[in-house]
């Protein structure tokens, strides 16, 4: 049998539809598939399987579901939504809407969110309804308040606009405190390194070229039959970095699948289990699916740098992350994950029983998407304030050498706060605030000189810094003030709290 | 064996950690304290053979004593095994075993806590 359908390098998609229809189809996942072509070659491969099911399970925040309620009497057109205390968007008409899964409960905030509404109706749990709207000749009707569960939807459409990401970049933090971010949390001083995503088992990293995976083709999304769309937002394929748009009815989803969960200091996000089935059509697909951990390589990038372009630190593959340890300036350094490998052998073994027993047939697809594409950043028309922009040219600073008194009189005639430290090279090697000064006013005979009784850790902002990023230091440390450096360490202005005020004056509130 | 061992400082400032050291001659593992000028709780880690005779000097000097059987535990419904907390775990209580399952080495954690915020899934509490 098996040989009757396999016609020289190529089968179609006919024949492997065949073979699931009559019971005698070969599936494997994409995890075992390394090991069948080494040992039987790809030509051998190529005879033997059939089809190669891939999986993941991660957080993919960009996710959410369409819900459709009916219509209430006297009938309204909801303006305003919360499911639960979480806002769904009330842009459609009437009685539709969307939940995202990132969007906060107005009330729990980050213990609480969209994802939480889905998995609470997928769990069969209630949820409330409530909804305003100003009233219209066709839609009396201005709130309505009610319980509901997924039976009571007309449909729960869930379709997630960014899924599925081919690999994704794992995180450390050079900075000196903790950092809570969507890659979970990262400890100081690079002591430890997250990453997410399946490796092996990922279902773009198994067809790069997208030659198999595109619009229409079916695929397990959270325990029910969905479908992929077609490419997704921010799809960027060029780098690795492919995405897919999917859908699936809610309602035939299974919580194993599909998770909520929260990133602490972060927010809401959901865990979905998304797998698709690829059909082994020729030596192309075959060379593909072999793909391994140890071939798929991420940056590690350090979140301490709040940019768009953070630094990477250096390349690691799936295998070198998975494996616990990275080595990073010499030391070892503990990675975990933040997706389960665990459940993305789950979806692709929950995937292959799907199409042995025939309860899912594989198709190509209609449209193909993108397979060289880059995503490009936003287009800004201005870049926001920088400091350089609210900075205090006429900055006053003081030697290290000089005497306390000195920088007391400074402080008076230069009617400030704060005095950036200069060696004799002019380079900032601290601070004194007024505070600094009493201090040593009150307790005399301690300390003579300015250099005593400086901050030696400064805080420090460059001309060319977003406001927003000054003031999160700002913040961050519980300073009014930061001195304004250049290249070389030099003190080019300070920028306080009271320069801030400068934003409010117009010229940035467009 | 751990032992939480909460003591007040009202009444003068018994260095009791150290006056059972020297009384029973255990060498005390202390893992953890928080001590202010009010009062003390410390995590400690002794043999578990020497175990009650440290429990019972300690409760001598005035000092309440709990023997701790439990680490941090798991919510198997809520953990999705991803490995969150591996990282985070200063003691290195988490790993995964051929599975790809969270393995937890209970005896080896100090109830810092550190990885409960760390869980995206809300899955890890200390023991009351």
């Amino acid at each position: 049998m098996h040989k009757s359908i396999f016609l020289g390098m190529h089968k179609s998609i006919d024949q492997i539809n065949e073979r699931i229809r009559d019971g005698t189809v070969r599936v494997v996942t994409a995890e075992e598939m390394p090991a069948i072509v080494a040992e039987l070659g790809e030509a051998g491969a190529l005879k033997e399987v059939d089809v190669v099911t891939t999986g993941t399970f991660g957080a993919m925040c960009s996710s959410g579901a369409f819900l459709n309620f009916g219509h209430a009497e006297p009938p309204i057109r909801m303006e305003r939504i919360w499911l639960n205390n979480v806002e769904a968007y009330g842009g459609l008409a009437a009685v539709d809407t969307y939940i995202g899964a990132t969007q906060q409960s107005d009330t729990l905030e980050e213990k609480y969110g969209g994802a939480h509404v889905i998995e609470d109706l997928v769990a069969g749990k209630s949820v409330e309804l409530r909804a305003s709207s100003r009233g219209t000749d066709c839609y009396p009707r201005r709130t309505i308040n009610t319980d509901l569960v997924l039976e009571n939807f007309n449909q729960a459409i869930m379709c997630n606009p960014r899924n599925a990401y081919q690999r994704y970049n794992a995180a450390t933090n050079s900075t000196d405190r903790i950092l809570h971010t969507y890659m979970g949390v990262l400890l100081p001083n690079c002591s430890n390194v997250s990453f997410s995503g399946a490796g092996t088992l990922n279902p773009l990293s198994n067809d790069p070229k997208l030659r198999l995976i595109g619009s229409g083709v079916p695929i397990f999304l959270c325990g029910a039959h969905g479908m992929v769309i077609g490419e997704g937002t921010q799809h960027s394929p060029a780098g690795g970095y492919g995405t897919l748009m999917v859908t699936g009815n809610l309602k035939e989803m299974s919580q194993d699948y599909l998770r909520a969960a929260t990133m602490t200091g972060y927010g809401v996000t959901m865990y979905v289990g998304l797998g698709i089935p690829l059909p082994v059509l020729d030596l192309d697909v075959v060379r593909a699916t072999a793909v391994r951990d140890e071939d798929i390589t991420v940056d590690i990038m350090d979140y301490g740098v709040p940019s768009r372009n953070r630094p990477a630190i250096r390349k690691a593959t799936y295998a070198e992350l998975r494996s616990g340890a990275v080595e990073i300036n010499g030391e070892e350094i503990r990675t975990s994950s933040l997706s389960s490998f665990r459940n993305a052998r789950k979806v692709a073994g929950e995937l292959k029983r799907w199409i042995e027993c025939g309860s899912m047939q594989l198709a190509l697809p209609t449209r193909p998407i993108d397979a060289i594409k880059s995503a490009r950043p936003m287009h800004q028309i201005s870049k926001g304030p920088r400091v350089l922009d609210i900075m205090d040219r006429q900055v006053v600073s003081i030697g290290e050498n000089e005497e306390i008194t000195a920088a007391a009189r400074k402080l008076l005639k230069g009617d400030t706060n704060h005095l950036p430290v200069i060696n004799s090279e002019n380079v900032l090697v601290g601070i004194v605030t007024t505070f600094d000064v009493s201090k040593a006013v009150v307790n005399p005979g301690k300390a003579y000189l300015v250099k005593d009784i400086m901050k030696k850790k400064v805080i420090t902002t460059t001309p060319d810094e977003a406001v927003d990023i000054a003031v999160q230091k700002l913040e961050q440390h519980n300073i009014s003030a930061l001195p304004v450096i250049d290249g070389g360490h030099h003190v080019v202005a300070i920028l306080t709290a009271m320069d801030l005020g400068k934003l409010f004056g117009g010229r940035w509130l467009k | 064996m751990k032992l939480l061992v909460t003591f007040s400082r009202k009444k003068g400032r018994k260095p009791i950690i150290a006056q059972v050291v020297r009384d029973t001659g255990v060498l005390i593992n202390v893992e953890r304290a928080i001590i202010d000028s009010s009062e003390g709780e410390a995590l400690i880690d002794v043999p578990d053979e020497q175990c009650r005779l440290v429990s019972d000097t300690m409760i001598s000097l005035g000092a309440n004593v709990r023997i701790l059987e439990h680490g941090i535990s798991v919510n198997e419904s809520e953990c999705v095994d991803c490995g969150a907390c591996i990282s985070i775990c200063p003691r290195e209580v988490f790993s995964m075993d051929s599975t790809w399952k969270l393995q937890l080495a209970e005896e080896k954690c100090v109830l810092c806590g550190k990885c409960i915020e760390a869980c995206p899934h809300q899955a890890l509490t200390l023991p009351l």
